[in-house]
């Protein structure tokens, strides 16, 4: 006890501590022992939020308190920071609650102007005319092969799609800024990145009609695509949980020390799930070389945004998390390809996650199982279609560099046409899956008793063939 | 009482913590020279180790396994001979490291994910189901997932309802996962690195109050190669007038109430199953038709139970085989109390195994325990 009282004296001549003290001795927090505090001292240790030493000075306090300011002031001297477990904080007497949203929204990163020329103060990169046309005639196919495969479905011809309208910059841009080494784990409106690493149309319907040409074997529902060789992993349905599992990629290639990284995609309803927070995270602290790329396109179904979350969208969640974070235009083309590539290049070089948040919208429905006219305004859906559209405005500026004229995309846009409608048909009159699909990849190796069953399967079919529609091959 | 921990010479082969103390309890059991024992704990944590050290792949991921030597010691020593690298102490996320780990496995990396209890499972079953069991199907073979999900399954000691179920009835019902529930250290050693060079992802369902158990090993199951197949259930116990199936702690109880049915000249056939998923069915059957009897055992709950599927396999292939209705012996159809003497009457004890069998044999009809 006498100890305390000696080194509280030199404590009152420090400017400001017994203002300190005054305020302390009315907070009600002050007579709960904090058991750290005996434990982690630094030089000039005294524990200032102990109960004794506020019981001892209160009578003390009072003397000086007509002596100095009684103004506010955050008071932060270094020999009063303080470790706790953590890390050492510096400390206030300004009890200031952090606001839940800051007055200024976190900027948006463009290359763009709302005219559609790039912004000469912009720090990015020119991209090569090669590889700009590479880019514009991706993003018109991927337009295209959304809107005839959503009219197939609309035929009755598939049973179920969802297409990419409006995130077609999203889509083409950051795909081409990642390598092919890089391991893509998509949510479900990704198929531009599958299309730009060279998934053919002919492979697209094939999935979509489970037909015996699919590489999932007729397992999946339309868009669930998955290629191994072009490092995309199959699509699965339920929404975020490739998140943590792209930690867990990016961390299996940390483990081979090889120079690509784990990219996954998601939406802003996803961010809501607990799979988001737990993969974030944990990748900050795994220190994972992994991608987090929010399509933050302002709809969740019928879900808007205001009433999915209260933050700043969700670049303001990557702080939080130790992780870098941008937002950025996801309909600017530029901004989008020079966001992921630098992105990419922390990513790898310094091991760590990063978060990007490109702000779209989504202008098709959420699926062909939806009728978003019901829940927003059309004016609101033709303004995005129109005026923000990625792809005209990208045309915009391809068009004024001299490298993208009218002939040629109405060439681009007939021979798109016409190998989508062929490669539709192809796939239409292929035939289904045979049935030992029905029973393989259950496991690695085929058990016994579904052996069994398959067996059995063929002996009624071949019994009973009118029973079964024709073209069920065994 | 099967907690009983009984501690002996070390073993030969076992590398685990050179602080563990090991001494011959007074009065145990004699055995001849050369015949070594080695509690579940141990066999567990040999498993890993020597899976660890012959695959650079294989790595374990979970609450408190690194530098806590594991919540139960399942992973002492592993990190100071592994690394960080290999041996990861998770944020507390069963979603967050199960979808890791998943991940990982999808990439071609071998974890072992530990769950401080299956009851924490739950919170990650989205995950083991939707992303690790139906992956290989879904994506046509392109994705498989090597994983492994172990901890320590059903009741222990005064745990309460959140901590005692038992998940080996709902994890087998799923096709793409493999069930494996072990009992002795036997089973565990095998079972576990059979698990883990499995390319399937497999659920290994543990016990807590196993762990501490002391059984016999050969010099065979010793062996760093030594591993048991997977789908294939152990006759315990031979015999020819019932045959009782049941797996993990439950064994010891069912060849207790062998022993003692034994002497009223019932000679009882135990089946240790093993492996849940896949159900041994063959074993079963061939059982049944030479004893013409069966009393299923398990700690779980009774409804759409293990036992259930065991009777109906055996209702479908063995009819005309059986002498009486199958009997179902399995934890009561409560939450598990806390209180010792409610916990008592909620799980199976021996009293119920003996008089199912004599149902099962005619010789009595009395259902519960009297006085």
């Amino acid at each position: 006890m006498a100890i305390w009282l000696q080194k509280s004296r030199s404590a009152l001549t420090r400017p400001g501590l017994p203002d300190i003290l005054n305020r302390r001795i009315f907070c009600g927090s002050l007579y709960h022992c904090n058991p750290y505090i005996t434990s982690t001292f630094s030089r000039n240790e005294y524990p200032l939020h102990s109960s004794f030493l506020g019981h001892s000075l209160r009578f003390r306090a009072s003397q000086h308190s007509k002596a100095l300011q009684q103004e506010d002031q955050d008071y932060s001297v270094n020999d009063q920071d303080w470790d706790f477990p953590g890390g050492q904080v510096p400390f206030t007497t300004d009890m200031k609650f952090i606001a839940g949203s800051s007055k200024d929204r976190i900027h948006c990163y463009r290359i763009l102007d709302n005219s559609d020329h790039q912004i000469l103060s912009s720090n990015s990169e020119l991209i090569s005319k090669e590889l700009a046309v590479k880019l514009y005639s991706n993003m018109v196919t991927l337009q295209m092969l959304d809107t005839i495969f959503n009219e197939a479905q609309r035929q009755g011809r598939i049973s179920f799609y969802l297409t990419s309208n409006g995130e077609e910059a999203i889509n083409i841009a950051s795909a081409a800024a990642l390598s092919n080494d890089d391991v893509i784990l998509p949510q479900y409106r990704e198929h531009g990145v599958l299309l730009w690493r060279g998934f053919s149309l002919q492979e697209f319907a094939n999935q979509c009609f489970g037909n015996r040409a699919d590489y999932g074997k007729g397992r999946q529902m339309p868009v669930h695509y998955g290629s191994n060789k072009l490092n995309y992993i199959t699509v699965s349905s339920p929404l975020a949980t490739q998140i943590p599992q792209a930690v867990g990629v990016a961390y299996s290639l940390k483990m081979e020390k090889k120079d690509a990284c784990a990219v996954t995609y998601f939406g802003d309803g996803s961010t809501s799930e607990g799979d988001f927070h737990a993969g974030l995270n944990f990748a900050a602290v795994l220190e994972a070389p992994v991608i987090f790329f929010c399509r933050n396109n302002g709809w969740a179904i019928s879900t808007p945004t205001t009433d999915q979350f209260r933050s700043d969208g969700i670049v303001a969640k990557g702080q939080a998390y130790g992780i870098p974070s941008i937002r950025v235009d996801g309909n600017d083309v530029l901004a989008v390809y020079d966001a992921v590539r630098e992105a990419r290049e922390m990513a790898v070089r310094e091991q760590r996650p990063v978060l990007i948040e490109a702000l779209t919208y989504r202008v098709g429905h959420h699926s062909t199982s939806d009728d978003s006219t019901k829940y927003r305004a059309i004016k609101e859906i033709q303004h995005w279609k129109t005026a923000r559209n990625p792809i005209s405005r990208y045309r915009n500026w391809v068009e004024r560099n001299g490298w993208w004229n009218e002939e040629q995309e109405s060439e681009l846009r007939r021979s798109v046409r016409e190998q989508l409608m062929n490669a539709i048909q192809v796939a239409e009159q292929l035939d289904k899956p045979l049935l030992t699909d029905l029973f393989t990849d259950v496991y690695h190796d085929m058990p016994s008793n579904l052996k069994e069953q398959e067996r059995s399967l063929g002996e009624t079919i071949h019994k009973h063939p009118q029973d079964y529609p024709s073209g069920f091959a065994v | 009482m099967l907690g009983f921990i009984r501690q002996t010479v070390c073993n030969r082969g076992v590398s685990v913590s050179k602080s563990q103390l090991r001494f011959l309890v007074p009065g145990g059991r004699n055995y001849a020279s050369g015949a070594k024992e080695m509690t579940v704990r141990d066999a567990l944590n040999s498993a890993l180790d020597e899976e660890m050290s012959a695959d650079s792949k294989v790595f374990i991921m979970g609450e408190e396994v690194g530098e806590y030597q594991g919540a139960y010691k399942i992973t002492k020593g592993l990190l100071d001979k592994y690394g960080p690298d290999r041996v990861i102490d998770t944020p507390i996320t069963e979603a967050g490291f199960t979808g890791i780990a998943v991940g990982a496995a999808y990439h071609s990396l071998k974890p072992v994910v530990e769950f401080m209890t299956f009851n924490f499972s739950m919170q990650a079953i989205d995950h083991i189901i939707n992303s690790a069991a139906k992956s290989n199907y879904m994506s046509a073979g392109q994705i498989s997932v090597p994983i492994v999900f172990r901890g320590p399954n059903g009741a222990a000691a005064g745990v309460g309802a959140q901590h005692s179920q038992c998940y080996a009835a709902w994890f087998g019902a799923c096709p793409g996962l493999k069930v494996l529930a072990p009992y002795s250290s036997e089973d565990a050693r095998g079972l576990l690195k059979a698990a883990i060079r499995d390319p399937d992802p497999v659920v290994f369902l543990e016990n807590e109050l196993l762990y501490g158990e002391s059984f016999p090993v050969s010099a065979e199951v010793l062996d760093s190669s030594f591993c048991l197949p997977i789908g294939k259930a152990k006759i315990e116990r031979e015999g020819k007038d019932v045959t009782i199936t049941t797996f993990s702690k439950m064994v010891g109880f069912a060849l207790k109430a062998a022993e003692i049915l034994e002497k009223e000249g019932i000679s009882a056939e135990v089946i240790n199953l093993r492996s849940i998923r896949p159900l041994d069915r063959a074993t079963i059957n061939s059982s049944v038709r030479k004893t013409n009897r069966l009393v299923t055992v398990e700690e779980g709950f009774p409804q759409h139970g293990v036992g259930a599927e065991i009777c109906a396999s055996v209702v479908e292939e063995s009819f005309e085989y059986l002498d009486a209705p199958v009997e179902r012996i399995a934890g009561a159809d409560v939450c598990m109390p806390y209180a010792a003497n409610l916990e008592r009457l909620a799980v199976p004890q021996i009293e119920d195994i003996v008089r199912a069998a004599k149902r099962a044999c005619y010789r009595s009809t009395s259902m519960a325990a009297t006085g």
